[in-house]
């Protein structure tokens, strides 16, 4: 692996007595798109804006640009994009003025902001809104205004805290193909998300992330080999049944998970395992076989799911 | 060309790219700051005219032909208009402080958390103090440029030093605005207090320091209110450069010092919460 | 067996009145208002009182003591305090009048949203306008009765007549509540808000609130005699220091029209924003 761009090592914060992250070690690689899954209050944001040089570590070791935050933060800071969870664009300022002025903060003179404002724009298809007060853009527009701003200083790592949340699905796909485009060009870069497909769609590699501590880590396709198997089988037999049917098809498939409101049946050939069910008398009101996902990693792992 | 190499450049290029910021960080908030009330200009053309033309003529003219005309000359030494004029420039100098101290911080923190925005560019807390600071001394000092002509006009101004009040009235405006924005910077959510800093704070002390009458007509178990009021401190000091306001050099050295000292208090205090209150 | 009760109908009283637009029931937005007042605010509102106090000690009491008396636009002299005492009171009563109906009003309509779910229910929005501005007379009310308590013992009140100070206070909060409504309604932004100061203050400082018009140049006592503040200021001192003319019945029609023109005024705009 290329010297990381990105290096922790035992990594911890902790708010009085409680660690929000518990000791943490990963390593980021130039160019590479990597990921923290998991669920809210997992301790991903608080990690984040560690590695955004603005929060200071309680122990352990980071490096970022081969620098150390708490001696360099704004250096490490010059190179970094942050997309933070909640917009902090100023509604006082129209929609191109937002992303001058914070080009300014790294020192850029106005006559260069310019024009790289009015690409950023094009980028983010806002040339229109350009004159536009804040708070008449949509969401996902202010989502991608907030990311063409993370792009002003052409960062080398750009953070993104939950990118997506809050957005309607083709609000969504927009901004995975804008993050697509700068992943072919070479940033770094680094996101959370507790949606499995987000992971999935951008992630080279990632890390589960919960209670402040890593579970597992590696491609999405590795996580999904070591954790699951290749198919589900999804069985909904109403809520008050799922439990007590749970116990007469022990034994079909590799794994049952039994969840509030369905059953999950792992195996690598959902279809043969509908089958046994159907066969030992029991008809589920609606079945399904899909594909393993993250979600799926995820329960296995911490017996929880992503989304509560 | 090597993986080692590159990361060995994009260090470099950090290092390259921390020294403005690093230098001229707090002047690039300030620009933020100026381009933001940029959108309000024309209140605040209207505040810095009508305001000074207003109150000069309401109090300096209209209730001066009643105040004049009860106090002997013998009793006066400066009429009513050269001894309240001081005393309005600075209020409004306060009064721009206040506004500039308060809100605004609250909603760079938490409304509308810009400062967060700055922070995760190469900016500190210490700067995005600075700059906010700045700006605001920057607006005050012109709107005090354009009070002291309207001074000027109105034939308020005796004294060739009279120039002078108008640093004296920003510095005012410094010493009490620093510690609101100590308190914006520490306050977690908004449940009224400025208010209450408005209606026994400021208020209060554009009524009893010295102002609109001279600190001794008080009863001596009230004219404390005077001797803490920075307003107070920078009124007399304004007196003293706008008609020669007779007092003793040392009254002078401590109407500064204090307005300096508060001042100085203010700004570090808000720059150590608010580096804390970013550092999350 | 089993009966199926009917549910109960809500009793609505139309009135005669604007049957479209008002359900008789103003007084449920007003119990919101006092409601929400004493849960969140409501120290808030009593520090409201000492504002005009603090002017009266400062200016009636500390710079009287250099003026004396004051002679009125009727030629009696009596003391400076005894001469903005009424005056503070009626700027207060539009300061207060003002603030419930124009800030207050802007952030509910504008983020709160609360007159669309006010709205959305069988009140109409002449409900929502009398009962926004019959809080802010409440509320005035109660300051003008603490303001009278502080003028009797510093023995501002001159005449018995000053026991109708009280109802005049409402009179002329009602006056500008009313307009001040109307006004805000067609206000979009901050910047837009920050213009009401500009007319207020002027009004503040000229109104013959610390010294008789007689100071000024004759055009501008006619422009000063134009706006409402300088009617409650007159008839609020003819009242307290019971120097009485036939003239301030004008002062009164003043405001009454007032009223009248700022109510239809807010209720039409009201129509025209949630209804239409």
């Amino acid at each position: 692996m290329p010297e990381a761009v990105i290096s922790a090592k035992n990594l911890v914060k902790k708010y009085k007595d409680f660690p929000a992250v518990d000791g943490i070690s990963f390593d980021i690689a130039p160019g590479e798109s990597f990921g923290f899954l998991g669920p809210n209050g997992a301790g991903k944001s608080t990690t984040m804006r560690m590695v955004g040089a603005v929060s200071t570590r309680t122990a352990g070791d980071l490096s970022i640009i081969g620098l150390d935050p708490n001696q360099n933060g704004p250096e490490i800071r010059s190179q970094l994009g942050v997309v933070p969870q909640a917009d902090n664009l100023d509604a006082d300022l129209k929609v191109r003025d937002n992303l001058i002025i914070y080009g300014r903060y790294f020192g850029f003179p106005r006559n260069y902001l310019g024009p790289k404002a009015d690409e950023l724009l094009e980028f983010a298809q806002l040339t229109d809104k350009a004159k536009s007060r804040v708070d008449d853009l949509s969401g996902g527009m202010k989502r991608r205004l907030t990311i063409a701003r993370a792009l002003i200083n052409n960062p080398r790592i750009l953070l993104l805290d939950e990118p997506t949340t809050g957005l309607d699905p083709q609000a969504r796909h927009v901004l995975w193909d804008r993050l697509f485009r700068l992943k072919e060009q070479g940033t770094t870069l680094v996101l959370t998300t507790h949606y499995m497909d987000e992971a999935e769609q951008l992630c080279d590699r990632l890390v589960v992330i919960d209670k402040g501590s890593i579970m597992a880590e590696g491609t999405p396709a590795s996580l999904i080999r070591q954790y699951s198997t290749r198919e589900v089988l999804e069985l909904r037999f109403g809520s008050d049944r799922n439990a007590a049917v749970a116990e007469q098809i022990a034994g079909i498939g590799d794994r049952i998970e039994v969840l509030p409101d369905r059953i999950l049946i792992y195996s690598d050939n959902g279809e043969a395992e509908l089958q046994r069910v159907t066969e030992a008398g029991l008809n589920p009101i609606t079945s399904l076989v899909r594909r393993s996902s993250l979600e799926d990693v995820f329960l296995r792992l911490t017996g929880r799911s992503l989304i509560e | 060309m090597s993986i080692d190499v590159s990361l060995e450049r994009a260090k470099e290029q950090a290092v390259a790219g921390g020294v403005k910021p690093r230098r001229f960080g707090g002047w690039y908030v300030a620009e933020h700051r100026l381009m933001v009330m940029r959108s309000y200009l024309q209140t605040m053309i209207a505040t810095g005219i009508g305001s000074p033309l207003l109150y000069l003529y309401a109090l300096g003219v209209g209730l001066a032909t009643i105040v004049d005309a009860n106090v002997g000359s013998e009793q006066a030494a400066v009429t009513y208009l050269v001894f309240v004029a001081p005393a309005l420039l600075c209020s409004a100098a306060l009064t721009t402080a206040t506004e500039e101290f308060s809100y605004p911080i609250m909603l760079g923190f938490k409304w509308n958390p810009t400062f967060f925005g700055m922070n995760s560019a190469p900016l500190t807390g210490q700067q995005i103090i600075n700059g906010v600071v700045y700006a605001v001394i920057i607006r005050m000092l012109g709107q005090s440029i354009v009070y002291y002509a309207f001074m000027l006009l109105f034939g308020a101004v005796p004294s060739p030093l009279g120039w002078l009040t108008i640093p004296v009235a920003t510095l005012t405006g410094m010493a009490v605005g620093t510690l609101i924005m100590a308190y914006a910077t520490h306050l977690d959510e908004d449940r009224g207090q400025f208010n209450y800093v408005m209606r026994f704070g400021v208020i209060p002390m554009t009524l009893f320091s010295g102002t609109f009458f001279p600190l001794e007509t008080l009863p001596s178990f009230l004219q404390w209110i005077g001797w803490i009021s920075p307003l107070w401190h920078g009124v007399e000091l304004s007196r003293v450069f706008a008609y020669g306001l007779d007092e003793p050099g040392w009254l002078t050295a401590v109407h500064v010092i204090y307005l300096i000292a508060l001042t100085v208090i203010g700004w570090v205090v808000a720059q150590r919460l608010a580096v804390r209150r970013l550092n999350k | 067996m089993t009966t199926i009760e009917a549910p109960p109908v809500a009793h609505v009283n139309r009135p005669f009145l604007l049957p479209s637009l008002y359900a008789g029931n103003a007084r449920s937005v007003m119990e919101r208002a006092v409601k929400a007042t004493a849960s969140s605010n409501w120290l808030i509102v009593v520090s409201g009182f000492f504002e005009p106090v603090f002017y009266l000690l400062a200016m009636g009491i500390g710079l009287g003591a250099y003026i004396g008396t004051i002679q009125t636009a009727g030629g009696q002299e009596i003391p400076y305090a005894a001469y903005i005492a009424p005056a503070l009171l009626a700027v207060a009563a539009m300061n207060g009048a003002i603030f419930d109906s124009t800030w207050n009003v802007f952030f509910k309509m504008n983020f709160g949203k609360l007159y669309d779910g006010m709205l959305a229910t069988s009140l109409g929005p002449f409900d929502v306008a009398l009962g926004e501005i019959m809080m802010a007379l409440a509320r005035g009310l109660a300051y003008a009765c603490g303001f009278m308590l502080v003028m009797q013992v510093l023995g501002l009140n001159l005449s018995w007549t000053a026991i109708l100070a009280l109802p005049a206070v409402l009179l002329i909060a009602f006056g500008f509540a009313s307009f001040g409504m109307g006004i805000t309604s067609y206000m979009k932004t901050f910047q837009q808000m920050d213009w009401i100061n500009f007319i207020l203050l002027p009004m503040f400082l000229f109104s013959a609130t610390f010294y008789p018009l007689s100071v000024y140049p004759e055009w501008i006592q006619w422009i000063i005699q134009a706006m409402p503040l300088w009617h409650g200021v007159e008839l609020m001192r003819g009242l307290t220091t019971g120097i009485m003319t036939g003239g301030m019945i004008w002062h009164v029609l003043y405001y009454v029209v007032m009223v009248v023109v700022g109510l239809t005024l807010t209720t039409r705009r009201l129509k025209a924003l949630f209804l239409e």
